[in-house]
This record gives C-alpha cells, sequence and structure tokens, in this order.
C-alpha cells in the first residue's frame, strides 16, 4: 500500500506542490494563483532546458564532427549558456534609424509569447496541464501559425532588403509547411474523435500485452508521425530546413538587424518553439506522459513526457549534424509535391484504418497502401533526378 | 530507394558520435593554450632580424641596405642609415641601421624581404603568439625586439640556417682568399718597389702591366 502511495505522491508530485503553494491563499485567489504558478513553473523551465540544450547541442554536433566543443567555461563547458547569456545582456542593442522602432521591438517579444502560449495545452505529465482545454489542439496550431506574424514584422519593420527577403523566405517555408503539419496532426484527431491533448493521451495510455496503444505503432500514426517531424523541422527553421537563417551561407535573414538581448529572445523562441512542437509531437503520436511498458508505469509520468520530449530534441540534433541544407525550391518541392500529398493519403488510410475494424486485414491494407505511396512518389521523383557520383567538366 | 541515403548519413554520424567516446584516434583536437605541437619547419609569421655572436647590436648582419624597405608590398619597414661605418662580420665598414621598425599589424607575411635581403640579415620567426593590450605601440617592433640570434635561427628553421651558414662561410672563404691575394700583391709590390729603389732607379712608381 505504501509503495503504492510513494508511486502516486510522485507521479502527483508537482500538482501536490502546486496545491500546497496555492492552499496559503484565500480561497477566491486560489483558481488565479493556481494559473499563475503554473504558468511561471513554464515559463521559468523552458528558458533552463534551452539553456542546457545549447550547450549539450554544440556538444553533441562536436563530437558528430570528431571534436571537443566548449570546453572551458566551467566543468565540460557546462557554464557556457551563462556566459553566452551575460554576453547578449551585456550587448549593445542597435536598431536602425530608419526601422519602425515600434514593431521593431514588438517582433521578438510577441514570438516569445506566442511559442510559450503553446504550452499551456500540452499534458506534461497525469494531470499536469495548464488549461485542459476541448479544442486544445486547435488552439497550439492557432498560436503555432500566430508565429509567422513575429517573424514577418520582425522583416518588415528592420527596414533593410536582406531582413525583408528573409521575412518572406522564412513565411513562405512556414506557411507552406504548416499545411502538412495540420494535416498530419488531423489524422490523430480522426481516431481519437477528439481535439482534446489530455484526451489523446488517455485514448493511447492503455496497455495489450504490456505493449503501449501509442499512435506511432499503427501504419498511419507511423507515416502521419514521420511526415509531423519533417513539417516540424521545417516549421522551427532547423537544419537541414534552416534556410531562413542560414547561418552559412546567408546574412542572417529575418534577424539580421537584431542585436542585444533580442536576438537572444529569438534564439530562445526558436529552441522554445522546438521543445513545444516535441511536446505536441510525443502527445499526437508518442502517448504523451504514458510509460513504454506497462510493467514501467509506476515511474513518474513526467519523467517519461520529459524524457521523450528530450529524445526528440536529440533526434533534431542528430538530424542537425547530418544533413546538409536544402535549397529553396528543393524545399518547396518536397512540401507541395512529397510531404503533402502523403498527408492526403495518410488521411484516407486513417479513415480506413478507423472503418475496417479489428483484425489483422486493416494492418495489411493500411500498410500496403502506405508503403506503395512512398515507394512510387520515391521512384517519379528520383526519375529526373540524375543521382550519382558527380561528372565535373572543368576540374579534375 | 528514397531516404536510403539519409538513413545511411545518420548512420554515419551516430557512429562518428559514439566513437569519438571510444577512440582517442578519431580526436585530433589540439587544445592549445595547455597542449602544442611544435611549429612546422616551413611556418612563417613575422620577419626578425638575425645577428650573430653574442652582442646584438655588434653582430647584426643588416647593412642598411633599405631594399627589403623599398621592395615591402604593404611599406611596413622604416629604416634608417647610419651617418657612420662599423665593420661587419667580415671585417668590412658597412652602414649600419641606426633604426629598423617593423610594423607587423601592417605586415603580411609574404617573406618577399626575406628573398631580396643580400645578407642573409632578415628571415621569418614562427612565434605567432603576439597579442598585446597596446594595438599601435605594441605591434610595432623595433630593431631591438626584432634582433634575434643565429642560434635561435637555427633552432626555428634548421635545415634554411645551415644552409644559410654554410653560404656565408663561403663568401668569407672567398673574402679571406681574396684578401690574401690583395695582401700579396701589395707584398710583391712593395717588394719590387724596394728592389727598385736598390738598382738607383728614379723614384718614380712602375706603370701597371711591367
Amino acid at each position: 500500500m505504501s509503495t503504492t502511495l510513494f508511486t502516486v505522491t510522485a507521479d502527483q508530485f508537482f500538482v501536490l506542490l502546486q496545491h500546497w503553494v496555492v492552499s496559503f491563499l484565500p480561497g477566491s485567489w486560489q483558481p488565479v494563483a493556481a494559473t499563475v504558478v503554473s504558468s511561471a513553473a513554464i515559463v521559468l523551465l523552458f528558458p533552463i532546458l534551452f539553456a542546457l540544450t545549447t550547450v549539450f547541442e554544440r556538444k553533441g554536433l562536436a563530437r558528430i564532427q570528431n571534436r571537443l566543443g566548449p570546453n572551458r567555461v566551467g566543468p565540460f563547458g557546462i557554464l557556457q549558456p551563462m556566459a553566452d547569456g551575460i554576453k547578449s545582456l551585456t550587448k549593445e542593442d542597435i536598431v536602425p534609424t530608419t526601422a519602425d522602432a515600434a514593431v521593431h521591438f514588438l517582433a521578438p517579444v510577441l514570438l516569445v509569447v506566442a511559442v510559450f502560449m503553446g504550452f499551456a495545452v500540452l499534458p506534461m505529465g497525469r494531470n499536469m496541464v495548464l488549461v485542459d482545454m476541448d479544442a486544445g489542439l486547435l488552439f497550439y496550431f492557432a498560436m503555432g501559425a500566430s508565429t509567422e506574424l513575429s517573424v514577418f514584422m520582425a522583416g518588415w519593420s528592420s527596414r533593410n532588403k536582406y531582413s525583408l527577403l528573409g521575412a518572406m523566405r522564412a513565411v513562405a517555408q512556414m506557411i507552406s509547411y504548416e499545411v502538412p503539419l495540420l494535416l498530419s496532426a488531423v489524422t490523430v484527431v480522426m481516431i481519437t474523435g477528439s481535439l482534446s491533448l489530455t484526451k489523446i493521451v488517455a485514448a493511447q495510455d492503455q496497455y495489450s500485452y504490456g505493449l503501449p496503444h501509442w499512435y506511432i505503432f499503427t501504419p498511419w500514426g507511423f507515416a502521419a508521425f514521420v511526415l509531423y517531424a519533417i513539417s516540424t523541422t521545417a516549421e522551427t527553421n532547423r537544419s537541414p530546413f534552416d534556410l531562413p537563417e542560414g547561418e552559412s551561407e546567408l546574412v542572417a535573414g529575418y534577424h539580421t538587424e537584431y542585436s542585444g538581448f533580442k536576438f537572444a529572445l529569438f534564439f530562445l523562441a526558436e529552441y522554445v518553439a522546438m521543445f513545444s512542437i516535441s511536446g505536441l509531437g510525443t502527445t499526437l503520436f508518442l502517448g504523451g506522459w504514458s510509460a513504454p511498458f506497462a510493467f514501467l508505469s509506476w515511474v513518474p509520468s513526467w519523467i517519461w513526457f520529459f524524457s521523450k520530449l528530450m529524445m526528440s530534441i536529440f533526434v533534431f540534433i542528430w538530424l542537425r549534424g547530418t544533413l546538409p541544407r536544402l535549397r529553396q525550391d528543393q524545399l518547396m518541392n518536397f512540401a507541395w509535391k512529397f510531404v503533402l500529398p502523403l498527408c492526403l493519403l495518410n488521411l484516407l488510410v486513417a479513415a480506413l484504418w478507423r472503418f475496417m475494424g479489428d483484425g489483422w486485414l486493416r494492418w495489411v491494407v493500411c500498410s500496403a497502401i502506405l508503403v506503395l505511396a512512398y515507394v512510387g512518389m520515391g521512384l517519379i521523383g528520383m526519375r529526373s533526378k540524375r543521382l550519382g557520383p558527380r561528372s565535373y567538366r572543368y576540374a579534375e | 530507394m528514397l531516404g536510403e541515403g539519409i538513413l545511411k548519413g545518420l548512420a554515419e554520424t551516430a557512429k562518428n558520435f559514439f566513437g569519438s567516446y571510444v577512440s582517442s584516434e578519431r580526436m585530433t583536437t589540439v587544445e592549445y593554450p595547455e597542449q602544442r605541437i611544435a611549429p612546422y619547419e616551413a611556418a612563417r609569421v613575422f620577419p626578425f632580424l638575425v645577428f650573430d655572436g653574442k652582442d646584438w647590436e655588434a653582430g647584426m648582419r643588416c647593412v642598411a641596405c633599405q631594399i627589403c624597405e623599398k621592395e615591402c608590398p604593404p611599406k611596413c619597414i622604416l629604416i634608417e642609415k647610419s651617418k657612420d661605418k662599423k665593420p661587419d662580420a667580415l671585417g668590412k665598414p658597412q652602414f649600419y641601421p641606426t633604426r629598423f621598425d617593423i610594423d607587423i599589424s601592417v605586415c603580411m607575411s609574404c617573406q618577399i624581404c626575406v628573398e631580396v635581403c643580400p645578407f642573409e640579415a632578415i628571415k621569418m620567426d614562427t612565434e605567432f603568439e603576439l597579442s598585446t593590450t597596446d594595438r599601435f605601440g605594441g605591434l610595432l617592433l623595433d630593431r631591438k625586439e626584432l634582433a634575434k640570434s643565429n642560434e635561435y635561427y637555427h633552432g626555428i628553421h634548421p635545415a634554411e640556417a645551415a644552409g644559410v651558414d654554410a653560404r656565408l662561410a663561403q663568401e668569407k672563404a672567398k673574402a679571406n682568399v681574396k684578401s690574401k691575394a690583395a695582401a700579396e700583391v701589395t707584398a710583391t709590390r712593395a717588394a719590387v718597389a724596394s728592389a727598385i729603389k736598390g738598382a738607383e732607379v728614379p723614384a718614380r712608381p712602375a706603370p701597371e702591366g711591367v
């Protein structure tokens, strides 16, 4: 009995902590205070995670390239983010004289706000969700879409052609990938029958033969997850889709005219968006806070959520260390001619899955459709590509 | 198949990631301030002036001919020639630089000064830790800072320095032979003159070539 009590306490630790903190206040204040406490926790936690991620990313990328990575500030370079933070805080904040100062200031602030709003509906553990909205997924995507506005505000208000071109490129990319992002997430809604993220997690928190009912372990779910992963990579401007920034070949892009702390805010927003969108991917396809095996259910749910989140971040970093950057036309072709048709087909497959009932037949049919479509589109797409060793006319 | 290359690439980077923790051969990084590797013999940074012997001022090979000053593409050398002459290594009286400045913030390490110097007086250094808090004065090196011994030159560029020494020794030997021959000529001439004097021929120097 005591072990069960302990497990429950560990699982609900943060919920109980919040209740305890709030209990010091008069009853009428408590609902507001509870929200404030939870929001503060979110706003504190993710910047800390961001700081840790920047140093682990640099270390991980270095290891992928057989280098050591930062190791000067603190033991193993772990205090590097502190140094970076102090640097960006003490740097001069330059606003171009012809810039629209108000919009120039608002753009990074709005971006960070919009990015943090997404966490409001993400269930980070059992009963650990700030607002349990019925249309949580819709709210999340609405907030996600408003980041594009900030990006364009940044590019427009700088009054610099590089900023504006960078912003237009970034917005074109984000809008192009917003479509497959939504369509891949919609499959989950079709199967679950709910837009509420807590209900989506609850639907996946079941086990048969000790194995979980995560959506990634179904043909349509796997396809949707891969498409979702591709779209999120493009949505958060991560390599290989990091054209908006393209640090090694372009002027910075939409944040060319930003310096000091405002630039740091863009950087923060990019990483926090990565956490948030990984969190959503975890919720939709990887079972949210549920344990990967039934016998591991005693481990606190928030540990599962955050380990899945960090695994996704690791994959992001791994991809960044592996893939070269795409060209703008390749990016657009990929979105509209490959990802989007597969997403649409996947909607059909998810519908088939829903109406074919239980049994092995739906596994065969759904997998066959998706594999054939993938291979077929790959063959058609690669036919005209002339892949292979490159031949040089003048060099060599 | 589509995506095959991406998977191969991911496998390769994963191999690197884990391999870098296992095998130290993969890591090529030299952690510079603590670990150092000896500079390559052909390395060059900024020029310095070679001197022979112990005293840098007396042993300086430079004779202030100012060829390097004229040839220097970014014009970073400033030389002031002396009014008097001092004997050089060969004992020959030569001018010397009363001032020899190189502004290493301007120098582009092209080594042209070294190529044009007929006296093997200026060579390229391998010292690269030259950062200073004074970006004007600290980077303007005068002749005292530029003067480095021939032993130092042997230390940084052994093969090149040995070649230079051999050539200088050859020149010195040639000069010795010449001066010996000249001495002999004067000696013979003196002997002849005294012989003529002895024969009581009018005291007039014998015409050349007789």
